[in-house]
């Protein structure tokens, strides 16, 4: 049985149904993701989690209790809100000691255990603070420091990381990694934005519309897509619709890989490749973008626009308006037989 | 001076002549006037003379008026905290469309008019009325004992109609308060009741303390509730001064109290400003 536990969850609104036969089992330890666009459900997953959303039906277990009936004060959980929700009123300190004096620990337990959890954050000189005297990825630590600093049985972050910059993001993704990994803590993050998702978690939940879509490891839900909707929400993908041939399965005439059946292929664009041996799709090379690290090309075919990153590695690539061959291995592309959803 | 400038100043000028001739003018006629004598036989003299302000500040007739004006202003200001500011959190939590209906319950004494309000209490008030029976039958008192001509009733009277700027003010300072910050302290393990008091109330208090300063100064200037409900028994600085002008006729010594009224509120509410910036400066971005 895992640590925390979610069956058949659902929960509606009147007619709207915002989460729907959600099955989900976390381990302890673990850091897992709830990915999907917005309105998909992941806040009111964390909230049913958290018990300020009752669910309309199905059960939530944490180390085999039962926590429906449990207030969420009573669930000892940490909770890293979007908004962060500091106390303006208090100081830092004061802000991370609150938890500890509702659960009455003593004072001098209360300040030793506070300057801990502000120097696990990187804050040990800015309890006397007031939050608006803090940095955006300031006041987001203390956050994290104020949940931590009770030892929750589960740590749930909601988009903590959606106010930072580009640069304090990728650094605050780092930190909160190596502070979860040193805590040990189980935790559950809510996020929109995929790279946060693959850089952070053990496992990612994707979710489309009140359902899961696939739950995996990072590599397996981008690598292995369960669904059109996984293959094309995280990261970016092709699809060219393929018929069975003597020779196997043919785009417009080009046989690309082994197969019967009619189906559609979905490839990556990093997997795609340019070949010369003149087995592959022919296209003319649309547009070519330089992008930092990598390029971007969009190349016409006569199988639908197909794009293609290539990295910057000093190697030729073809310019704008050139013709080219398109070519990937079998075992990057996926399939899904024609007849269901492309 | 540049074009904009002028056109700045061009822009102020009716709002500045409408407030220098219908604001500035009869106060500063009024200060001027506090400082003429005066005599039963000749009327106002024109002298100039600290006679009316050393006779208020000696005589413990006025010193009680003066007194329990601001009595009845801090007591008003306190009750309408304690009632204003649950109603205020109350308010917040509410549904639509309880919410909008509660909101016109609240502000409703604000929109009858003053006149027909203080009469309707001093007919609950009055020894037949409705509070004083019901007190008596509640055993509270051993007779029906009428509140009128009483700072009891006086105050109450007040509340009942001071109380929607204070509720109003909390309100303004509850919007600004992330509700997050209510779920963040109950998952941390605060109950209700300690949510209030220690997440709640702190992040309402600038708009307490500034309903305050806005209930404590009508309060104290109040003029209709406390000459309708307290009479001419009872008397507070407003009523005082407007007997001096209209019944003893001695203009210049209601003008000397109307000034001390004023100096005194003025002085309490610019007081209570400062306490207010200096403690909350850095806590709350104005
Ligand atoms: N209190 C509510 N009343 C009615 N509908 C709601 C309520 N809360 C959420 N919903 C609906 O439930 C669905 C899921 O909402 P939720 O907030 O969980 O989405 P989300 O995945 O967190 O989206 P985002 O990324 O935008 O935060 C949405 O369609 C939303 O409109
Ligand atoms: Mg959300």
């Amino acid at each position: 049985m895992p640590y925390l536990a979610l069956e058949n969850i659902r929960k509606a609104y009147g007619p709207a149904v915002a989460v729907d036969r959600l099955d989900l089992g976390v381990e302890k330890g673990e850091f897992i993701s709830l990915l999907g666009p917005s309105g998909c459900g992941k806040t009111t997953t964390l909230q049913m989690i958290a018990g300020f959303v009752e669910p309309t039906q199905g059960a939530i277990a944490l180390d085999g209790i039962d926590l429906s009936r449990l207030a969420p004060e009573k669930r000892g959980l940490g909770i890293v809100f979007q908004s962060y929700a500091l106390f303006p009123h208090m100081t830092v300190a004061a802000n991370v000691a609150f938890g500890l004096e509702m659960r009455r620990v003593g004072k001098a337990e209360i300040r030793q255990r506070v300057e801990q959890a502000l120097a696990m954050v990187g804050l040990a000189d800015k309890g006397g603070r007031y939050p608006r005297q803090m940095s955006g990825g300031q006041q987001q630590r203390v956050a994290l420091a104020r949940a931590l600093v009770i030892r929750p049985a589960i740590l749930l972050l909601d988009e903590p990381l959606s106010n930072l910059d580009a640069k304090q993001r990728e650094e605050m993704q780092l930190e909160l990694r190596q502070i979860q990994r040193q805590s040990g803590t189980t935790t559950v993050l809510v996020t929109h934005d995929q790279q946060e998702a693959l850089a952070l978690s053990d496992r990612i939940v994707v979710m489309n519309q009140g359902r899961v879509e696939q739950i995996g490891s990072p590599f397996d839900v981008y690598e292995r897509p369960g669904s059109a909707f996984v293959a094309t929400f995280l990261g970016r993908t092709n699809t060219f619709s393929a018929e069975p041939t003597p020779r196997g399965l043919a785009v417009a005439g080009h046989v690309m890989m082994p197969g019967e059946r009619p189906a559609t292929i979905s490839i990556r664009p990093e997997k795609v490749d340019f070949t010369t041996d003149g087995d592959g799709l022919p296209g003319r090379v649309l547009t070519r973008v330089f992008q930092g690290n990598h390029w971007l090309l969009h190349v016409e075919t006569p199988g639908g626009l197909c794009l293609v990153i290539r990295p910057n590695d000093g190697r030729p690539l073809p310019g704008e308006g050139e013709t080219v061959v398109l070519a990937f291995r079998a075992r990057d592309a996926s399939l899904s037989l024609a007849g269901s959803t492309p | 001076m540049n074009a904009q400038a002028r056109q700045g100043w061009l822009l102020v000028a009716p709002a500045t002549l409408l407030f220098v001739g219908i604001v500035a003018t009869p106060l500063a006629m009024t200060l001027l006037l506090s400082f003429n004598g005066w005599s039963s036989t000749q009327g106002i003299v024109p002298t100039l003379t600290v006679q009316n302000y050393a006779e208020i500040l000696s005589d413990s007739f006025f010193a009680e008026i003066f007194l329990r004006t601001l009595r009845i202003a801090l007591w008003v200001t306190l009750i309408c905290v304690l009632i204003g500011a649950p109603e205020a959190y109350i308010l917040r939590r509410m549904r639509e469309p309880w919410r909008s209906s509660f909101i016109l319950v609240v502000i409703g004494p604000l929109l009858v008019s003053v006149v027909a309000r203080t009469l309707g209490w001093a007919l609950l008030l009055g020894g037949n009325g409705l509070i004083p029976l019901a007190l008596h039958r509640l055993g509270l008192t051993s007779s029906p004992v009428s509140l009128m001509f009483t700072e009891t009733g006086v105050v109450i009277a007040l509340v009942h109609v001071l109380v929607p700027f204070m509720v109003l003010s909390v309100w303004a300072s509850l919007a600004r308060m992330d509700p997050a910050t209510e779920r963040a302290a109950q998952s941390l393990g605060a109950s209700q009741i300690t949510i209030f008091l220690r997440i709640v109330l702190p992040q309402a208090m600038p708009g307490i303390l500034s309903g305050g300063i806005i209930v404590f100064s009508l309060a104290a200037s109040a003029f209709a509730t406390p000459a309708i409900i307290g009479g001419r028994r009872l008397k507070v600085a407003s009523t005082l001064a407007y007997d001096e002008f209209l019944n003893t006729l001695n203009w210049p010594l209601g003008a000397a109290i109307a000034v001390l009224l004023l100096v005194g509120i003025v002085a309490i509410v610019v007081g209570w400003n400062r306490f207010i910036e200096r403690r909350y400066s850095q806590v709350f971005a104005s």
